[in-house]
């Protein structure tokens, strides 16, 4: 005990040796597409209006316009509606989803969960073709106020209900059965079992859900730019001083301002995973859904009621694409696809986007494939995988548009040897892999911590390179996540428009992008069209991914159904 | 006198390991986690061929020895020496062994066959004959075309026993192999995983907390405690003559009387005068603890010839399968409470029940002698 030596370290393998690299590699791409644009909005924030150094006062500046505190206040006013809108309905969906033995329950899921294959602009479509001037109900909001506060919060009711109902459900789906059995016998009535029980032990869905769609509304621009009016909001501030004033300090300064709830939402998410651990002891018992017929009924009545508005502003944009005037001329007609009558790019910007959708898929699902395998199962991943896992964490708290502004601002400065990737597709592709890299790679930790953590240690006994142990044990077991990443992937990119809104080109424009343009000049019927392919493509490849998904594990996973 | 233990038995345990010529060679090596001290200056050598077990409670450091010897971690301070070549820093891949671990860790998605065929090169029908060979070789032809997830947890373990050497390896390490099994399943496998070592010759580590384990299956136990080595023994020697207080009881059960030394060869235990195995270093005088197994104590039918048996109250007579342990309180022995284990036909000879008084004498040759009053470690 007389001399403490020097911490030693066991040699590298030669495959540990190129693991290691690999990992310095993929962290090298993503401090490039995340952590420097974001730094690039710091310091374009600085910037005086001629380019000059000028510390806070452009921020002080900003901060003071009348303007921008009225779409702050616009914002909030916004978010905390649709949260006290959606939470409750969503509660209640997702409890008749998991405690009610309800007909038909899959459908419903189904159902409630369609709005994530839509661009956020559709919902507007269809309430302005629903409500608006020359709406079939326009007598429910009189003198146009379906323009504005009311038009927004629907809309991004519709956006943000699958998002919360799918964070409600897992909260939900778990209980412990003895629970309720205990206070029944003590005499304790459905309210107060509810209010004592499913409550408390839904608390931190609750949260994080009203976190995640606070977050979602004050970030999403796409409902407020086709139904706001002249409703201010935060989202829509930001992208009318870039791309229609050209005042990209200011526009920094409202990116920084969106970046704050999100970040909020991000660190109390984190605080609740780690306090939510210990919610159910291993030894609960799985409960038991309500078989009563009143409970059935009601509950049925109850999703069909929702889904069915749901579907109602879903179907409404799809409908009136094919009707030829709505609402007087409701025949059935194909002109409104013949984009070449129109601005906004047409038939190009659909191929664009499957273009985008397929390189997106396939560059993120093995970036963050191999990313989450090396920093979690590599034993040389060090500092390396550390730094990947928390850099992974962060796209989460960045909202799409403020990860744009960032693209323009990093990548467009002349300085930058990465100039060249501005305007082409690559760009498109690195920023919605970097946009949605965070639910991916949780999704792909999460199952591979499932594999026994003693896979590598005994290949490398066996002396297997580390590869081999990679294609031959680790893909395969983990492909139902790997074909999950790339379905979302491709949802993702397929339907987003926030990040990619600053980046396009007349030769890589892109159809939710088209359907912002078309909406814009007016050519709403068009604008229903393309929103329609773009729901038609996701769900496309939904359905394609299930099947796969199906086919594969029919066909080579035979392992996992014992017997 | 001391009596030699080994000629107590009509069969001679197998000489000590390390006499062998040695394998592997552990020297020193510490490991820390944080503030805690895991391992602690360990020097081990393990002869070819031996197969040893390390044993001690959760959180000894056995399993954390066993890291250090796989590669999986690498030793703060020490060296280890395994053939002659210094693989202290070398990664698993580049050492020589195989390893089972307490999961098994066998690949859900590959068949027996594929699984034990993983760390194979060479051509197909190479592989193809060594599968075979060792399929036989763990009595499982039959489950070649199986996924792991379609065997029992005896099968399974089987399999990964045979992966594990697939490639010939000159040591296999064993980490709570069986602990995961049901007790049938278990005592079947000692056997079989013994015999199947001592057929291939193999150097073989297993860590256990079980102590029955180690017994029945090592040439020689390394028990641990606190991240040191409390003794390394042959099982026979430790159960016989454990060299600390907290080997004497971490295995098996015993007594724990307090004496007084009289000379260096005699002891006094309350009013009896006791003739002691073997010389201890304490001065006259001082308190001794005296550690003696249930199985040493003697209960007598009729009053004994012997000079030193004495009285005692039977407080409870339990039934353990194949003996009863009987509950003592002596008076004559300083009031010590002590239990005797006593076969059925013992039992039927003594006609005893609880609350009758019985004479009892101790087997003084078996006795172990620690210095200090201090009974039991904890």
């Amino acid at each position: 005990m007389t001399s403490l030596s020097t911490p030693r370290r066991l040699a590298a393998s030669r495959d540990e040796t190129q693991a290691g690299w690999l990992l310095w590699l993929l962290l090298a791409l993503l401090v490039v597409a995340v952590l420097l644009p974001l730094a690039a909005i710091l310091g374009q924030a600085m910037l005086a209006s001629d380019g000059s150094f000028a510390g806070l006062a452009p921020l002080r500046d900003t901060l003071a316009q009348p303007g921008l505190a009225r779409a702050a206040g616009g914002s909030l006013q916004v978010a905390l509606a649709t949260t006290a809108l959606v939470l409750p309905l969503a509660y209640g969906y997702a409890a008749a989803l998991t405690r009610v033995a309800l007909p038909g329950r899959g459908l419903f899921r189904l159902l409630a969960l369609l709005p994530l294959l839509a661009p956020s602009l559709l919902p507007g479509i269809s309430l302005v073709y629903l409500f608006g001037h020359q709406g079939l109900l326009k007598s429910w909001f009189a003198d146009g106020s379906i323009y504005g506060f009311a038009g927004i919060v629907l809309g991004e009711a519709f956006y943000t209900f699958p998002h919360a109902l799918m964070i409600l459900l897992t909260s939900l789906a778990v209980g412990d059965a003895r629970l309720y059995e205990a206070a029944r016998t003590l005499g304790a009535g459905p309210l107060r079992r509810f209010a004592t029980i499913t409550l408390p032990a839904t608390r931190y869905g609750l949260v994080s859900a009203a976190m995640v769609v606070f977050t979602l509304v004050v970030t999403d621009f796409g409902v407020a730019k086709v139904i706001g009016g002249q409703y201010p909001v935060l989202a829509v501030e930001a992208y009318k001083q870039v791309i229609g004033q050209q005042n990209f300090p200011r526009g920094a300064v409202i990116g920084l301002l969106l970046l704050l709830p999100a970040l909020l939402s991000f660190a109390v998410d984190r605080w609740l995973q780690r306090r939510q651990g210990t919610q159910v002891s291993a030894r609960a018992q799985p409960l038991q859904p309500l078989r009563q017929p009143l409970a059935r009924l009601l509950a049925l009545l109850y999703c069909s009621a929702v889904g069915g508005a749901l579907l109602v502003l879903l179907g409404t944009a799809i409908a009136a694409a094919f009707m030829q005037q709505w609402p007087y001329q409701l025949g059935f007609t194909l002109q409104h696809f013949d984009f070449d009558l129109v601005d906004g790019g047409g038939w190009l910007a659909f191929a664009n986007s499957l273009k985008l959708a397929l390189y997106t898929a396939l560059a993120g699902t093995v970036l963050v494939f191999l990313g989450a395998w090396g920093s979690s199962k590599l034993r040389t991943a060090g500092t390396a995988g550390q730094l990947l896992h928390a850099l992974a964490m962060l796209p989460m708290a960045v909202p799409g548009l403020v990860l744009g502004l960032g693209y323009i601002f990093f990548f467009n400065h002349a300085a930058n040897p990465l100039h060249g990737l501005y305007g082409t597709l690559a760009i498109l592709v690195l920023c919605s892999v970097a946009h949605f890299y965070t639910t991916a790679h949780m999704t792909a930790r999460t199952a591979l911590a499932q594999l026994d953590g003693d896979f590598e240690p005994v290949a490398a006994s066996l002396k297997v390179p580390l590869w081999r142990t990679l294609w031959r044990v680790t893909l395969p077991t983990c492909l139902p996540a790997v074909l999950d990443i790339a379905r979302y992937f491709f949802v993702s990119a397929m339907t987003t428009v926030s990040a990619v809104i600053f980046l396009y080109t007349p030769d890589t424009v892109l159809a939710a992008v088209a359907v912002l343009n078309m909406d814009d000049a007016g050519d709403t019927a068009a604008a229903a069209a393309m929103a329609t392919l773009i729901v038609a493509s996701s769900g496309a490849a939904c359905l394609l991914f299930a099947l796969l998904s199906h086919w594969l594990l029919a066909r080579s996973q035979r392992w996992r159904h014992p017997l | 006198m001391k009596l030699d233990p080994t000629t107590l038995l009509h069969k001679a345990p197998p000489a000590d390991g390390a006499a062998t010529r040695p394998y592997l060679t552990l020297a020193g090596i510490s490991k820390r986690f944080g503030q805690q001290q895991v391992l602690s200056q360990l020097d081990l050598t393990i002869g070819k061929g031996e197969f040893v077990c390390l044993l001690g409670p959760s959180g000894c450091g056995k399993t954390t020895l066993l890291r250090q010897i796989a590669g999986l971690d690498v030793p703060d301070s020490g060296q280890i020496v395994m053939d002659g070549r210094d693989i202290t820093l070398l990664p698993p891949a580049q050492r020589d062994y195989g390893i089972v671990f307490q999961s098994y860790a066998l690949f859900p998605n590959l068949t027996v066959a594929d699984n034990i065929a993983y760390g194979l090169g060479g051509a197909r029908r190479d592989k193809q004959r060594r599968v075979a060979e060792l399929l036989a070789l763990i009595g499982l032809d039959e489950i070649a075309g199986k996924y792991p997830a379609q065997l029992s947890g005896g099968q399974q373990q089987r399999v990964a026993l045979a992966r594990a050497l697939a490639t010939s390896p000159s040591l296999l390490l064993l980490d709570e192999p069986l602990s995961a099994l049901d007790a049938r399943v278990r005592e079947h496998l000692r056997r079989e995983i013994r015999s199947l070592q001592q057929k291939l010759g193999i150097t073989t580590i297993m860590v256990t907390h079980d102590q029955e384990e180690a017994l029945t299956m090592a040439d020689r136990v390394v028990v641990m405690n606190g991240g040191r080595i409390e003794q390394c023994a042959t099982p026979f020697t430790l159960y016989r003559e454990p060299a600390t207080r907290f080997v004497a009881s971490f295995v098996g059960q015993g007594n724990w009387l307090a004496a007084r030394s009289r000379s260096t060869l005699h002891a006094t235990l309350g009013d009896v005068s006791l003739l002691l195995p073997a010389p201890h270093g304490t001065p006259s005088g001082s308190a001794l603890t005296l550690f003696i197994r249930p199985e040493d104590l003697v209960l007598h039918p009729r009053w004994p010839a012997t000079p030193d048996a004495v009285l005692a109250d039977i407080t409870k007579l339990e039934l353990l399968g194949p003996i009863y342990r009987v509950s003592l309180h002596v008076p004559a022995w300083g009031a010590a409470n002590v239990v005797a284990d006593i076969t059925h036909a013992q039992l039927a000879q003594l006609d005893i029940s609880p609350q009758q008084r019985v004479p009892v004498s101790l087997n003084a040759a078996r006795l172990r002698v620690f210095a200090g009053e201090e009974k039991q470690h904890d």
